[in-house]
């Protein structure tokens, strides 16, 4: 049987960064990363600031060489200048050349990328007009603000028509506004179908834009999986209120943490406890008023792979 | 490969061409043009010697320092502003955005080089009235002057290839003043002895030989040229500057892009 295609399939990559002068040691940035990407979704890579997020994606694009490990993009190997062709990427934090015009800027990747000149020609008008930059003209990148600027960065990205996107914190440093845009943008790339891979430490915008999100922290993938299941597997929660402050005491060991309003307790129980807390309610003769599941959140599963001791996945 | 090697040589262009300092040094270089004469008058009958000697000594040297200042950053500001991220993450492989720099950079000189020598030319018309069949042949001092800057192009960008500006911008100098006496490193090579000998003439044919790429004396006193000196210089030129291009390349494929 064939082996299945995947959009991106990273296998056991690592970096190592030589610091001192004299006297060299090795600094992983990555460490044995193997993880992938099916075609057609988007992924989010999450991860706090220095966790190994922009150092494995300057090595999918080539920017930097991986010390072990490979990767392939539509099965091709990530260092094969061919594939890029088919991918765009978006850095962090983009700086582009300031001399330039928006239509200079984008004329220029679109070249380097292989689209025709008859195609140039139409294609970047419609593409600037799409990402709200159709009245810019020809002033000077110089003069763009950050949020105009990341949203050229989205256009060059997507220029020559790319089956993967790479997009690196793309909504870092914007405001709400801003950010808003950039969403929008990403959701357009996702209805038409495109793979898109984005790193972000913005846990609301992979929330609501991703299918899949990946955790990597001090280089190691921490977990990987569905953004619902994730959130699941973090709501074994309840919550409950009854009437009867006095019953607290019998069941405070299935208890997580509550709060005492007169006579109403209002209490948070973990799944496995809860058969027993009501079982203990209904024998101290407390009335209960309600019982609750709580929804989990990615924050929380985030918090949860990033804490200090490895959690194995 | 075509496609992506014009459009990053025309980028290179485009940048010098946008860049105002550029401009100033341009200027600077044709007001000393045009100034030349007037260090003639000190002797009667030099006016014309004294321009065509300061005039191409200052084409040539203003085109070096242009050469150097464009050429150190060539690289290393594209690392530096990470506007390389968005360029390694297209088809494009890193020996084709060495040469396409390296053709942009030419292309910018070659363009400085037209403007000042018409300059040049338009003082000489001023000073003399009229040319002659005879001023033509300074133009074979301006080629060289081109063959310089091929070498000079190469240099400055294998040295942006692996280091920061400031210290590409010594290096380079450092090169272009040792060639400028190469004849003078050949000739201690002859007469020293030992490891000495050795090392000086390893030496000697490794800087770039801009000595003899410099005729303006010769073609200002109306001496002939000889036509193997143009043949092999052409082939030097074209030959130093391949390999070290060359070399900027094997630097750079293996450079990690922090």
């Amino acid at each position: 049987m064939k082996p299945k295609m995947y959009a991106i399939d990273i296998r056991g990559l690592s970096k190592d960064y030589a610091i001192g002068f004299f006297k060299k040691q090795l600094r992983p940035a990555v460490k044995s990363l193997s993880l992938t990407v099916n075609s057609g979704e988007t992924f989010g890579f999450l991860g706090p600031n220095g966790a190994g997020k922009t150092t494995t994606l300057k090595m999918l694009m080539g920017i930097i060489f991986p010390s072990a490990g490979s990767a392939t993009i539509l099965g091709q190997d990530c260092m094969d200048p061919t594939v890029k062709q088919k991918i765009g990427f978006l850095p962090e934090q983009p700086y582009f050349y300031d001399y330039l015009s928006a239509p200079e800027l984008l004329d220029y990747y679109a070249q380097l990328s292989g689209v025709s000149a008859a195609d140039r020609r139409h294609r970047i008008g419609d593409l600037l007009a799409r990402v709200g930059l159709g009245d810019v003209g020809n002033k000077q990148l110089r003069k763009f603000s950050k949020g105009m600027l990341q949203r050229v960065g989205i256009a060059q990205a997507i220029v020559h028509d790319p089956e993967v996107v790479f997009l690196d914190e793309p909504m870092s440093g914007l405001d709400p506004l801003g950010r808003y845009e950039i969403r929008e943008l990403i959701q357009g790339l996702k209805d038409a179908g495109k793979t898109i891979f984005f790193s972000t430490h913005i846990l609301a915008d992979a929330e609501a834009l991703c299918d899949r999100v990946a955790v990597i922290h001090k280089g190691e993938l921490r977990g990987i999986g569905v953004v619902n299941d994730l959130r699941s597997s973090m709501a074994e929660k309840s919550e409950v209120i009854w009437q009867g402050a006095g019953a607290l005491n019998s069941v405070a060991k299935q208890i997580v943490d509550s709060h005492v309003s007169g006579d109403v307790v209002r209490a948070t129980v973990s799944s496995q406890n809860l058969d027993r807390l009501l079982e203990g309610l209904r024998q101290q003769g407390a009335r209960l008023v309600s019982v609750t599941p709580l929804h989990g959140t990615l924050e929380e599963y985030f918090l949860e792979k990033t804490a200090e001791g490895l959690v194995r996945v | 490969m075509i496609s992506r090697l014009s459009a990053i040589s025309l980028n290179t262009f485009r940048e010098a061409v946008r860049d105002r300092v550029l401009y100033n040094l341009i200027v600077f270089a044709l007001v000393l043009v045009a100034g030349a004469p007037l260090l003639g008058q000190i002797s009667i009958d030099i006016e014309q010697l004294a321009l065509i000697n300061v005039g191409l000594s200052a084409i040539s040297l203003f085109s070096v320092v242009i050469a150097i200042f464009i050429g150190i950053g060539l690289v290393s500001k594209e690392i530096e502003k990470r506007t390389l991220y968005t360029i390694l993450a297209r088809p494009v492989r890193r020996w084709e955005f060495i040469a396409g720099k390296f053709f942009g950079l030419l292309m910018t000189l070659v363009a400085n080089m037209a403007l000042m020598t018409a300059g040049f030319y338009a003082a000489m018309l001023v000073y003399q009235h009229h040319l002659t069949g005879a001023d033509a042949r300074l133009l074979i001092a301006v080629y060289f002057t081109i063959l310089e800057l091929l070498m000079v192009t190469a240099i400055t960008l294998l040295f942006s290839s692996f280091s920061t500006p400031i210290f590409s911008a010594v290096f380079s100098f450092s090169l272009f003043a040792i060639g400028t006496f190469s004849e003078d490193l050949r000739n201690f090579a002859a007469l020293a002895h030992g490891a000495t000998k050795w090392f000086s003439t390893v030496a000697a044919y490794a800087v770039p030989n801009f000595a003899s790429l410099n005729v303006i004396s010769q073609v200002a006193h109306q001496q002939p040229i000889n036509g193997r000196l143009i043949l092999f210089n052409t082939l030097y030129a074209l030959l130093y500057s391949a390999a070290v291009t060359a070399g900027a390349v094997l630097i750079f494929e293996r450079r990690n892009l922090k």
